[in-house]
């Protein structure tokens, strides 16, 4: 009975969670054409041509397949599976109501960084087993990011955590009732949230930080050589990690499922994501990309020691208060 | 046991061989970067050409010299209407031929108007390169083109096209100006000069971009005139040296304008050049408007029959300041209705010849900087 529970619970989230990723890239090409003064997709479904993500699935479904003659198989066939996987399993974490998540663990929060961190692993197979100088590159780049970015994310995240005493995600949203969230936790909530957000960047590979996938540069980094369906998984697992991204960070420091009765406590989760999304946008299409050294910089010399800093301060405050 | 003292070494990977073209998101068209890198660092940077090379030069000795103009606009396919001044100035010089002052205003027009629309595309580009077809880039991409494409609706009213006007004839111009043109070109300038600030907050004011290329490509002085860049390029390196000041042709003469230049020879200062030069041009369409000679606009009225319509033998050179430079035409004649031989000096192709001496020691992010920077249109590189 608990085995079938998680079942239904897992297919509903994960389908919920696909639907959404899908039409965000529609949002994102409706919020883009707004701040470039164009309409976007307009033409394929009316209104607002709202059909344009599964043509997109479509045409990529029916693409060719190709396998560049000196990639190495295993690790580029493998690849884009090992982006999706680790990005849809966040959604598994994230609490939708009191005590209702798929995956229900004392330690989640930790888990759920743990794994998303292990979409790496596929970016990094990609880029290495593409056999593509620009994959190379970007693969190197990927792997420097990830590295710096993880630190000021996690000691980001311990602040709430240790405010709450708990590392469970629910019990942080529990902590969070009464509109006490915790991003207006004076100085350490914002401070925090800000390092977060920053951190997310980087990680999800968003401008003006998107230097991994950086196509001015690196034409289309470590998916250089993809094609297809294994294209549309790299584009999907983009896209579900910032997502489950997002509802991380709605979680932590907006309250998560909390909201006024009127709505159901997942919808008001996913409100919450996409609204932090459309601001992850919002940045994303407004500024120029920063060079890979100087987003190294920007977190060793900055984000870095802002984020331990906070850190002390919220373990002092923690302590004083107990 | 004593322990070992502690050794860092540095394992050398070698070079990494990469073409960064000609198919890539920032090579300004078909340009072909053979480049050796060391990790991301730019240990040598080789410039290809010829990929859209369409033998203009060769075809010129086979086509009357009326026909000709109409053909070098596609060579700089940016800023078109330069390309058939140049040979027009050109032709001129060498026929003798006295163009009327009206046809030589509206001439200056035309090209100012082209040159804002061309740096116009230039920043957008360059955002491209900065920022990514995913990022912001895109948005100062089409701000810059909503401001472009004010200018060629203007053009398409004047001249019936959009971008290769044709405006540029032996011994005129083309098309005359009306009162109802001269208006909306006032209220098209005052659009212009409204949205330089704006674009400027979008890209100057922006520290990412400050960052990203102050110190970044920098061209001596001494190797910008060893090398022979022109335009913008040789400007941003403290070279006060402008064809339309230097050789004025057409109205130049006759208009108050300033040559901006910037010392630190890097990607800001060509950045910078480039966008004092917009308020320059949009100086001279004003005084272009204000002051506009009364008279006839043409000498020469096209003849039907290219053959009919001969130069005298000679050799002339003349050249005119284009968007990305000196655009020089060196015709021969012997004395028939086509040219003998015709050598067209491009100024994307001299600007491209600093990437060696410059790339080296830049990162793979910088060289996209700079190479969008120079501003090269390939077509005018390859001809």
């Amino acid at each position: 009975m608990e085995l079938l529970r998680t079942l239904v619970l897992s297919v509903a989230v994960l389908g919920t969670a696909m639907t959404i990723v899908a039409y965000l890239t529609w949002i994102e090409r409706k919020v883009a054409a707004r701040f470039h003064n164009r309409v976007g997709p307009y033409y394929v479904g009316w209104p607002h041509g709202w059909l344009q993500p599964l043509a997109d699935v479509l045409k990529l479904i029916i693409k060719e397949d190709l396998r560049p003659r000196r990639a190495d198989a295993l690790l580029y066939e493998l690849a884009p599976v090992l982006v999706v996987v680790p990005a849809l399993f966040g959604f598994a974490l994230l609490p939708l109501a009191p005590g209702l998540a798929v995956l229900d663990h004392p330690y989640s929060l930790l888990l759920f960084l743990a794994v998303g961190s292990l979409a790496l692993l596929g970016i990094f197979a990609a880029g290495w087993g593409s056999h593509n100088a620009y994959a190379l590159l970007s693969a190197l780049r990927s792997v420097a990011i990830a590295v710096s970015y993880e630190i000021p994310m996690i000691l980001a995240l311990l602040v709430p955590a240790l405010l709450a005493g708990s590392f469970r995600l629910d019990d942080l949203v529990q902590r969070q009732t009464g509109g006490a969230w915790f991003i207006f936790a004076p100085v350490l909530g914002q401070v925090s949230f800000v390092v977060f957000l920053l951190a997310m960047l980087a990680e999800a590979n968003k401008s003006p930080l998107d230097v991994v996938e950086a196509e001015s540069e690196l034409i289309a980094g470590y998916n250089t050589e993809y094609s297809g369906v294994k294209f549309a998984l790299f584009y999907a697992g983009e896209y579900a990690h910032t997502l489950a991204l997002c509802g991380l960070a709605a979680t932590v420091f907006l309250g998560g499922y909390l909201g006024p009765a009127f709505l159901p406590g997942p919808v008001w989760l996913v409100l919450k994501s996409l609204a932090l999304f459309v601001l992850v946008l919002w940045i994303r299409w407004s500024f120029l990309r920063v060079r890979i050294d100087q987003v190294l910089r920007l977190n060793w010399r900055f984000l870095f020691p802002l984020a331990l800093a906070n850190l002390l301060l919220a373990a002092f405050f923690a302590v004083r208060t107990r | 046991m004593a322990e070992a003292p502690l050794q860092v070494v540095e394992r050398d990977f070698g070079e990494l061989a990469m073409h960064m073209g000609p198919q890539h998101p920032s090579t300004h068209g078909v340009l072909r970067l053979t480049l050796r890198l060391r990790g991301e660092t730019v240990v040598a940077a080789d410039p290809g050409i010829g990929f859209l090379h369409r033998g203009v030069e060769k075809l010129s000795e086979s086509l009357g010299w009326e026909q000709l103009a109409p053909v070098y606009e596609r060579d700089d396919y940016v800023a078109p209407t330069f390309n058939s001044l140049g040979f027009c100035v050109a032709a001129e010089r060498l026929g003798g031929i006295q163009v009327p002052r009206r046809g030589a205003w509206l001439r200056t027009l035309t090209a100012e108007l082209t040159r804002i629309a061309s740096h116009l595309v230039w920043l957008g580009t360059w955002g491209l390169d900065l920022g990514g077809a995913l990022g912001g880039g895109t948005t100062l991409y089409m701000y810059c083109f909503r401001e472009r494409e004010k200018i060629l609706d203007w053009l398409e009213a004047h001249t019936g096209t959009r971008f290769h006007t044709n405006v540029n004839l032996i011994g005129g111009a083309r098309y005359d100006l009306t009162p109802e043109l001269a208006r909306s070109a006032r209220v098209l300038m005052n659009g212009i000069e409204a949205a330089i600030p704006e674009l400027w907050g979008m890209s100057g004011d922006s520290s990412i971009l400050r960052d990203r290329t102050r110190g970044i490509g920098v061209i001596s002085p001494e190797l910008a005139q060893a090398v022979g860049v022109t335009g913008p390029v040789l400007r941003g390196s403290g070279i006060a040296f402008d064809v339309r000041q230097a050789a004025p042709y057409d109205a130049y003469p006759e208009l108050q304008f300033d040559v901006p230049v910037r010392r630190e020879g890097d990607a800001f200062a060509r950045f910078q050049v480039r966008m004092e030069e917009i308020l320059q041009s949009v100086r001279l369409v004003r005084q272009i408007l204000d002051g506009l000679p009364r008279g006839p606009i043409f000498t020469r009225r096209p003849l039907k029959n290219p053959k009919a319509s001969k130069l005298p033998a000679g050799e002339a050179y003349a050249a005119v300041e284009s968007a990305r430079g000196e655009l020089g035409f060196y015709l021969v004649s012997d004395g028939s209705w086509r040219p003998y031989r015709l050598k067209i000096h491009a100024p994307s192709f001299a600007n491209l010849q600093v990437i060696p001496h410059v790339a080296p020691g830049l990162l793979v992010a910088d060289l996209v900087a700079l190479l969008g920077s120079l501003d090269p249109v390939l077509g005018d590189v390859d001809r």
